[in-house]
Formats: structure tokens, sequence, C-alpha cells
């Protein structure tokens, strides 16, 4: 449902009135542009000026009301646009210049494409007339972009501007959401033409008509399913976030009596303080999880694409199951793993159909059975006084924060564990690039998405690694006053390759030490003006995220120093079947 | 197994990189790819013919649907429907060979269209297997070059009860 706020709807109508001002009359491209993303709602855009979007840039120093953060590199302005999609549902919207301003935004196109993140990226392109002629920071973006982009357009006529940038927004928030580049040539921006304000008319785009409404003689077949079997498992991914489907998920596994894993771009979508919550599945998920997948005679996949990190060796992946699996993609049904029933449609629409449909099923013995496995193979890790475990940081932010906080993460060890120990109560609360697994996402993302949603705690757990990938951003979240909360959980290794390299590698530790080379995380902070903790201790630990929670206008970075050589367990090895997951050092 | 797969796709700006580079991206294979104007002004249809197994055919069919400038795909392998090739084919053909060479000429109901002291060119249309024959009974004159449509194809139309 989307949600008016008061302060959206002044917004509207002062957008309207302006909109009115401006209807026929005939103004350059850049104005055109600027306009229509106002038009579109827009009220943040995350970019970075250069030679051929600088008549864009004379409009937005002449339009306040559109808020333009300028970022220190265009990937982190991509994912700080991205960390915005998904915290409100709402595309972000990025600004960046031809050439390397593309490139450099492509890692953060790439990232929302493989996670299905509704992302408009608005690259600037040499004029028409020298495209094709090696021109000074001219790139082929169409073609660099063109497999990573749900679609794109070239901007060939200027009084097509109002209706592509239109088109855009719609195709990358319907559907299964996904990032588009418009490519803008500098000559029409620069040129001419009456302007007619786009967003109200219907979009016509014969070739994309997204399935929204779930087959009802198949719905009714996976009511029938679901009745005739005794050890169901639902199987939730991104999907469901996407589609804000939580409470609609929830009812469906209460009515029903069915536990529920999710994914790793799933967490959120089921509070994990419910009694039928597994956790998450997969490569690091809970013993449980993965062994009720193993167990079950049935998996109801909602939004989730059977991902290899999720499924282990598949030819042993649920070998007692049937599968019902319910997406939005069509593609996305099939490509891993056949289905015996598959739904095509928008996951809250065919769960709101499924609900009536549904009676409690003989889940008992399923159930009792489950919980003994949560007993006897419970997420677990070693204390120990002397030295801060990675777990317990992630644990002392989950209790400060009530599991109310919005979560943003690099990708490796720190990753998997804000995954397990975390406990995600509410949806949209958890950025994360599970699919690209792109390093040096989590903190522009958080400053995205706390600009999207100013009343939350949003930190961002990164490594130590990953951190130093977009680090220069504390630039931006300084003087943008971006109260995120950084963690750094610091175990002077690029951690998940150590643990392979220590498991699979025989010990051999190849180019993966940070600690002799990283900077002083708390100087290197203070230097941008942020404010900067070190805990090398428990108290330090809690006296620092204390201190933390109580900053409301600055950045701050507190640097944990853990147990450097912990690794992450449950862990199902590379090529290993979920049921062979190894639970603690051998 | 090979497939024919038809498309009809609006005629923009990338349309047809989207398309060849999505077989490129997921690993699929093009035996032929062949596109012109539609019917309906601003449209193209295109012809690929691909093989794989069942898996891939309907991933490939769906990831077609997917592509947002795609109206239509039609896999036309397991109905009825009408298809051809055309190709130019230069052959070294000196006044000597020339009588030899037309007698092969006509009977692939082909033609000759242009020509030259020392060759002449075919036009031949037919099935892949007809254009593979002609080819293969011109090759012993010495090929200059050889040019291929593709295949193009339509679905066959209902010809009432039989």
């Amino acid at each position: 449902m989307v949600v008016v706020t008061a302060r959206e709807k002044t917004k509207q109508e002062a957008v309207s009135k302006n909109g009115a001002s401006f209807h026929g009359k005939t103004l350059t491209g850049a104005q055109i542009f600027v306009r229509s993303l106002i038009d579109e709602g827009v009220d943040t855009i995350f970019g970075y000026p250069g030679g051929v979007v600088l008549s864009i840039y004379d409009e937005l120093y002449k339009t306040p009301e559109l808020k333009h953060i300028l970022v220190r590199h265009e990937q982190g302005g991509a994912h700080a646009a991205d960390g915005y999609a998904r915290a409100t549902g709402k595309p972000g919207v990025a600004l960046v210049t031809s050439g390397p301003g593309a490139t450099n935004a492509v890692t953060g196109i790439a990232t929302a494409y493989m996670d299905s993140v509704p992302l408009v990226v608005f690259t600037g392109q040499v004029p028409t007339f020298l495209m094709g002629n090696d021109a000074f920071q001219e790139a082929d973006t169409m073609g660099i972009t063109q497999p990573i982009t749900k679609h794109s357009f070239l901007v060939k006529n200027v009084e097509e501007l109002p209706e592509i940038v239109h088109k855009a927004f719609h195709i990358a928030a319907t559907g299964r959401p996904g990032p588009v580049v418009v490519d803008l040539p500098k000559d029409m921006l620069i040129s001419h033409a009456p302007y007619y304000p786009a967003k109200n008319r219907d979009v016509e785009i014969r070739g994309y008509k997204p399935i929204v409404k779930g087959n009802p003689r198949q719905i009714k077949k996976a009511a029938e399913m679901i009745h005739a079997v005794k050890r169901p498992v639902i199987y939730s991914g991104g999907g469901a976030v996407i589609a804000d489907a939580q409470a609609e998920l929830t009812a469906f596994a209460h009515r029903a009596n069915i536990p529920v894993t999710t994914t790793l771009q799933g967490l959120g979508a089921f509070p994990e303080t419910d009694s039928l919550s597994l956790g998450m599945l997969g490569m690091h998920g809970t013993w449980y999880a993965n062994m009720s997948i193993q167990e079950a005679d049935l998996i109801i996949a909602i939004g989730a694409r059977f991902d290899d990190r999720v499924t282990g060796r598949m030819a042993d992946f649920a070998p007692k199951a049937t599968i019902i699996h319910i997406d939005i993609d069509p593609t996305c049904i099939g490509k891993n793993v056949a289905a015996d029933l598959p739904i095509v449609g928008d996951v809250k629409e065919v769960l709101n159909d499924l609900l009536p449909l549904m009676t409690p099923c003989d889940t008992g013995a399923w159930l009792k059975m489950i919980d003994k496995w949560k007993k006897e193979h419970p997420l677990r890790f070693k204390k120990s006084p002397d030295v801060i475990k990675p777990q317990e940081v992630v644990l002392a932010l989950s209790e400060l924060t009530k599991g109310e906080a919005l979560i943003a993460v690099d990708v490796g060890q720190h990753q998997m564990w804000a995954a397990q120990y975390y406990k995600f109560t509410q949806p949209r609360s958890w950025l994360s690039s599970g699919g690209l697994g792109t390093m040096g996402y989590g903190f522009p993302a958080a400053m995205g998405a706390k600009l999207a949603c100013p009343d939350r705690t949003v930190i961002a757990i990164v490594g130590d690694g990953g951190f130093q990938m977009t680090a220069m951003e504390l630039a931006t979240a300084v003087n943008y006053k971006i109260p995120v909360k950084i963690v750094i959980v610091n175990n002077g290794y690029l951690g998940m390759v150590r643990q392979w390299q220590q498991l699979f590698f025989g010990h051999r530790y190849s180019h993966v030490e940070m600690a002799g080379s990283s900077p002083d995380f708390v100087k290197f902070a203070e230097s941008f003006g942020a404010v900067a903790y070190r805990a090398t201790t428990h108290r330090e630990m809690h006296s620092a995220f204390e201190k933390m929670m109580t900053e409301n206008e600055l950045p701050v970075v507190v640097d944990v120093r853990v147990n450097k050589e912990e690794n992450c367990y449950p862990m199902v090895p590379a090529g290993a079947a979920l049921h062979e997951m190894v639970e603690e050092d051998q | 197994m090979r497939h024919t797969i038809n498309l009809l796709l609006e005629n923009k700006m990338g349309s047809l990189s989207r398309i060849a580079g999505l077989f490129l991206s997921r690993g699929y294979n093009i035996d032929s790819i062949s596109v012109g104007d539609a019917a309906e002004p601003g449209l193209s249809r295109m012809t690929i013919v691909t093989h794989g197994d069942d898996r891939i055919i309907e991933q490939i069919t769906k990831q077609l649907n997917k592509v947002v400038d795609v109206l239509k795909v039609f896999d036309l392998t397991m109905e009825p429907f009408v298809h051809r090739e055309l190709v130019l084919i230069k052959v070294q053909a000196t006044a000597g060979k020339r009588s030899e060479i037309m007698q092969i000429v006509d009977v692939f109901r082909a033609k000759i269209i242009d020509i030259s002291p020392q060759t002449v060119t075919i036009e031949a249309t037919g099935t892949e297997d007809k254009v593979n024959a002609i080819i293969n009974m011109l090759r012993p004159f010495g090929l200059k070059a050889v040019s291929r449509t593709g295949r193009v194809a339509l679905k066959r139309e209902f010809q009432g009860e039989t």
C-alpha cells in the first residue's frame, strides 16, 4: 500500500501547481528533465556532475525543491539510490556524467539488477553528432549496461523526454523491479521543446504487461496440495519483501500452521521472533532450516529463485519434496529447480487469494520435530571473556535496537553473522547485496536509506575490508549531516576468504590480511568530521554502542576489534548438500 | 532439439542487440537469426533458430518475453509452420562451365541474377536442405562467396475441417 505522508502531499500539490505553470511552455531539455523528475514525485537524487550534464546541474542550482546529494564516487551514488529504494519501495534516482561517470555507476547498477531494486540511473552522453567518434568521456553506456538493466533508453528527440522519464520510472518500479538507464546526449539537454508532462498519461508499452493476478485454478490446486501433506515448509525470498507481503505471509503461515524459512534477501518478510520462524536457510543458514528443507514433503517457494547459495548441491536439494513456486517473474520458475506447480503473479495478490482457501494443516508432529532440532542445533558460538566475538556485535545491536533498526551490510562473514543473529521484525529493514555480492555496498546504501527514512535508526554493519572500498562517502555523510551508524566488524582480514583458505586451502592465507595496512579507523573518521569510537573489550563495545545511539546529527563510526580468526557456521561447503553442513571447527 | 522461434518486437534503438545479448550472456545458441519490418509499421519480425533441451528452450522463450521491446514470442516448432531461406551464391564460371551451372540452377528452380566473365551469382530460395544441396552442387565449380539469410518463418494458417 502506498502511504502518502502529509509532507509528500503538500509537495505533490506544490508540484502540480508548478507543473501547471510550465505546461506547454518551451523549455530546454535540461529544464524538461528536472520538471519531469519533480512530476514523478522524486525528492532526492544522488549524483556527480561532469561536462555533458552541466546544463542539468545549472537547473538543479535553480531548483532547491529537488534535493541533490553530491557523493564522492558514482558507485556510492548508485548504492545510495539503491538503499533509498530498498528502504521505501520507491525508485531511487542517480545522475552521473558520461564515460567514467557511467562506468563508475556500473557496479551499483549490476547490484540493483541482481536484487531486483527499482533504480533509475540518468547518464550523460556526448552529443548525438559525436556519438561513435571516440569523443572525450564517451562510453557506450547503452551497450555496457544492457545486460544489467531491466530496460534502457537513449534520448534522440527532446520532445520524447517526458515520456521516456515516465516510462523509465514505470518500468523500474512495476512487475519484478529493476534498474533502468536513461542515456542523455548533451545536445538533447540544450535543445528546446514545448513541455507536456507525461506523469498523468497512461503508460502504453505494448511489450510490457507484468502478470499480477495468479491463475485461480493453480491457486486452488496449491491449496489442495498443501492440505494433503504432513511436512510443508514455506521458503520465502526477496520477492515477499518487494511485494510488501509481510502481513499476508504471516497470516498464511499461521492459518495453515506451516514453518517459514527466509532467504538472505527475504529477511524481515516474516518476523524472526515468531515461533514458526526457522531463520535463514542456505550456505550459512540455520541447521534446522536446512534440515527442514531436506526432510520436507512440500516446499512453497514464495518470491524466491532457488539460488545456488540456497540449494547447495542441486541434485540432493529437498529430495522428498514437491514444489509450489510463486513468483512474478516467469523466468524464475523452472530456471534452477523444476516446479510441480508454478503460479505466476504478485506474491501479495497470490497469498491474498490463497488465504481464504486455507485451513490449519496437520503439521503438529512436524513442528514438534523442528522444535527438537531447534533445541539440539541452535545457532551457537563459543564466548570468551578476553575477546569480542563478531556474533556478539550483532547480538548487542539487535538487543539495543529491539530488532527494529534498518541494517545495511557489505559482503562476507559479517554479512552472514548479521543475517543470522539480528532478529528482524520488520520488512524493508535489511539492505544487502545478496545477488552480486558487492563489497562497499553497505555504508552508501545506509546513507540512502537514512535520507529516505529519517526517523529510523540506520546501522551499516561492515567489514574492515569492504568499508575501505567506499569509505570516502564519509565526506558525503558529514556534509549533509546524515546520521548513519557504521559498525566495523574489524578482524583485520578479508574474513570470508580467509575462512575458505583455512578450510579448503590448507591454512595458506594468501593476500587476505588487512590489519597492518588499514588506516586507524577512528582517526580516519574523525578527519572527515565524523564521530568515532574504538572498542576492544565488551565493556567498551556496549558503551560505544550506547553513545552511538544518542548521536542524531553526524555519522558515527565504531571500530570493533573482534576475534581475528572466527569462522562462520553452520556452513554448507561448496558442492555439498544442505544436510552435509558443518556446525563448528573440525 | 532445433526450435524455430518467431518474435514480434518494436523496432527501437537497441532492441536487436538486447536480444542477441540475451543469447550471449545466458549462453544460449543461435543457429540463425533474421529480422526485418513486420506488417505493422514500427514493428519488426524476427525468426530465431536455436537448439537446446526443453528446459533451455522454455527459459529462452520466457527470457525473450521479458524483453520490454518484445510484443509476442511464438515457438513454432510444435505446430505447422512454413519456412524458407534465401541464399546468394557467387560461383566461378568461365564460359565453358556456364551451361553446366545453368542446368543445376534449373533443377533447383533458382535464378541467375548477375553474370561476369569469370563468375555468375545465383539466387535460390527454399528450405535449409535445399539451400545446402545447391551449395554442395556448386562447390566443385569454386565458390567465391555465399550469403544466406537464415530461416524466416510464419505459422501455417488453419485449413478448415479435413
